[in-house]
């Protein structure tokens, strides 16, 4: 087991074609993933190392059975690139791409919510891993191994260290939510999907500044998660008003602090780290 | 991007909300024309981006062009919160019957948009949201439906608007609506919305946030933004580069904007023994740190003089740690003789190893290398504080 995707995941690329697609399409694939078919509006015929390329969403899942679409098309197109990918009924659809107007974002999302087929992930986001079984993003996979531990984020990089930090123990399933306002898949579902996989004993919920989606995944996590939680949140020294690299990450007034965040996690029985450190070093301590 | 009172009114009026006669003034001269041509009271208003313009006397009444001098002669230059004004706004003064409150904004909560109204405007509406609450009305609107004029009189009836005005308003949401839509706004606000003796609604005073993301089809919004060229910030945009200019000693430099939050908030925390160093910016080079983003970010970072010692904290992920170590030896090359701060380095991840040897290797007098995080903030702080000190 492990979340959203495991070792029967086909992924297709939408923007296969294009300088990132490309790299990271080689990238998955070196690490295991089972990349069955890449999406370029004009380009049906062409391949990438071999992978095939098609038109549209709709005939590289009747072609290949593909189940997950990995978006990185550039911000102009993604709203239409992850519309087509609801047409197309996929269950998964994952954005990669960065700087996508929030207007945008929120229209497919509230299209996907009136479709009720596809789970989007992101946008702006690294993406999503199951080590050992697959991968679907551009999270480097040959930091961690698999194992026994949750691990959802808003951020990439800070994914990327707990994954390193806590490698001798493993994860079923890592997955970076993204850092913009309005995100497909919130810390919530992440939390309520590791609770009820079998195979995930624990779990490390990443955060940061900005909104209040920390603050209800800690009410979520009083009252429907029985695994231990351990959390990190980042941006206590932000100063209100500015946007820290993420376009969500911004302190307005006394809300959406990081001190806010802690606290929430902690009255909940999160233990909070510190530093990222700190934090897999409590999660050590649970395992050990 | 935050927009000033006189900008959102400029996209009020692009957009067909009834607004109040004016116009904006950099100069005494042009306040006191555009009052002539207006023929009546003025309110003169400083152009700041921040609230309590009021209270800090930077809102006033002139009933002629005279008094328009002497007011605009006093709030030009002042100084409100930290901002200097450099721009007044001056508009024809309605008669004011009632105040209301109007917004949209952007829901993260619910993945949607929000409709706020009350007819207990004028003030600030966390306050009536926390005294008053059943006096604010709360619509969410959806993104693919957005407002049409029957969602437009379900939010001005939920507000408890008098049923008199109520198209009027009606009709204002759906403007306002537009503005929200065609100008990629996550924010707009009208506070207060007036009624004037003679049943007029006029917007007063507005507040619009844009949308930075949607710069790429919003060529006018260039327009909007006044921030001085010299500065750090601006500089640092033009190179690309997404970067915070912050009150303290120590420059950072890391890969993704999470692990940089987190990096400031290491290297506080270290600071506090020596001293209160704090971080002197956050700046993210981005996931694949490569050389010449990192040699960009050094440039900005060592050249701004708050700064004593520099943090570059990098997890090699897709891009390993040979590579990042290579870019940065490479970065401080180009930089040349303008590389007088000492850079503490912790590179982890991804061929951790050998990206240490290589910084090891180079002998490079200001380059220190530290294992791990937070062991790396507690030495840049300690240097920072040396330097500081010296």
């Amino acid at each position: 087991m492990a979340i959203w995707l495991n070792e029967d995941s086909k992924i297709l690329v939408q923007g296969m074609t294009g300088s990132e697609g490309t790299k990271h399409t080689r990238l998955m694939v070196a690490s295991g993933a089972n990349v069955v078919a890449g999406v370029t509006p004009g380009k049906a015929g062409a391949d990438v190392d071999g992978i095939p390329v098609f038109n549209d969403v709709a005939a590289a899942m009747a072609a290949t059975g593909a189940n997950v679409s990995v978006v990185f098309v550039p911000p102009k197109f993604a709203k239409a690139a992850v519309e087509e990918a609801v047409d197309a009924k996929i269950p998964l659809c994952v954005v990669i791409t960065e700087g996508i107007p929030v207007h945008d974002s929120a229209q497919f999302y509230q299209y996907a919510v009136n479709a009720g087929t596809t789970r989007i992930i992101g946008p702006n986001c690294p993406g999503i891993i199951s080590p050992g079984k697959s991968n679907a993003g551009i999270i480097p996979s040959d930091i961690t191994k698999p194992g026994r531990i949750g691990l959802v984020s808003k951020s990439g990089t800070l994914t990327y260290q707990m994954m390193y930090e806590l490698r001798d123990f493993g994860f079923t399933t890592c997955v970076g939510i993204g850092g913009d306002p309005i995100i497909g898949t919130t810390h919530i579902d992440a939390l309520e999907a590791f609770q009820n996989d079998p195979e995930t004993d624990a779990i490390v919920m990443i955060g940061e500044i900005g909104g209040d989606a920390e603050e209800r995944a800690a009410a979520y996590i009083k009252d429907h998660v029985t695994k231990p939680v351990v959390g990190y949140v980042a941006g206590f020294t932000a100063p209100e008003g500015k946007t820290m690299g993420h376009a969500g990450a911004i302190v307005s007034g006394s809300s959406g602090t990081a001190v806010a965040k802690q606290e929430a996690l902690e009255a909940a029985g999160v233990q909070v780290g510190r530093t990222p450190s700190a934090t897999a070093d409590l999660m050590r301590k649970i395992l050990s | 991007m935050d927009l000033y009172e006189y900008q959102a009114k400029q996209l009020f009026g692009k957009h067909g909300l009834p607004i109040t006669a004016g116009d904006v003034a950099t100069d005494v001269d042009a306040a006191v024309a555009i009052s002539e041509s207006i023929n009546g009271p003025v309110v003169v208003k400083a152009q700041v981006k921040t609230g309590g313009r009021g209270k800090a006397g930077g809102v006033k009444l002139a009933k002629d062009p005279a008094e328009t001098r002497e007011i605009a002669t006093a709030i030009l230059g002042m100084d409100i919160k930290g901002h200097t004004v450099h721009k007044v706004l001056v508009a024809h003064a309605a008669d004011i019957a009632e105040e209301y409150y109007v917004s949209f904004l952007l829901d993260r909560a619910n993945r949607a948009f929000l409709a706020m109204a009350s007819v207990e405007g004028g003030v600030e509406i966390e306050e009536v949201a926390v005294n008053n609450p059943e006096a604010l009305a709360k619509i969410r609107i959806d993104a693919l439906e957005g407002v049409t004029p029957e969602k437009a009189r379900e939010i001005a009836a939920a507000a408890k608007f008098d049923e008199a005005i109520q198209g009027q308003v009606a009709d204002i949401l759906v403007k306002l609506w537009a503005v929200m839509v065609a100008e990629d706004a996550t924010l707009v606000e009208v506070n207060p919305l007036v009624l004037t003796p003679t049943g007029e609604v006029l917007a007063l005073d507005g507040k619009v946030t844009i949308d930075d993301n949607a710069d790429y089809r919003q060529p006018e919004h260039a327009s909007f933004d006044d921030s001085n060229v010299d500065d750090i910030e601006t500089r640092a945009k033009a190179m690309g580069l997404n970067y915070v200019k912050l009150e303290g000693d120590v420059g950072i430099i890391g890969n993704g904007a999470g692990l940089v939050m987190s990096t400031l908030d290491v290297v506080a925390y270290a600071g506090e023994e020596f001293g209160d160093i704090k971080p002197a910016n956050f700046l993210d080079i981005g996931g694949g740190a490569s050389a010449e983003v990192m040699a960009n970010g050094l440039d900005i970072v060592l050249n701004d003089p708050d700064v004593q010692a520099v943090f570059v904290n990098i997890f090699g992920g897709i891009t390993s740690c040979d590579a990042v170590a290579n870019g940065i030896l490479q970065a401080v090359d180009q930089l040349g003789d303008s590389v007088t701060k000492p850079i503490v380095c912790r590179i982890d991840g991804n061929n951790a190893v050998v990206g240490r040897e290589i910084l090891t290797n180079s002998n490079h007098p200001l380059i220190e290398l530290v294992e791990t995080m937070d062991a790396a903030a507690r030495r840049v702080a300690e240097l920072a504080a040396a330097k500081k000190g010296a």
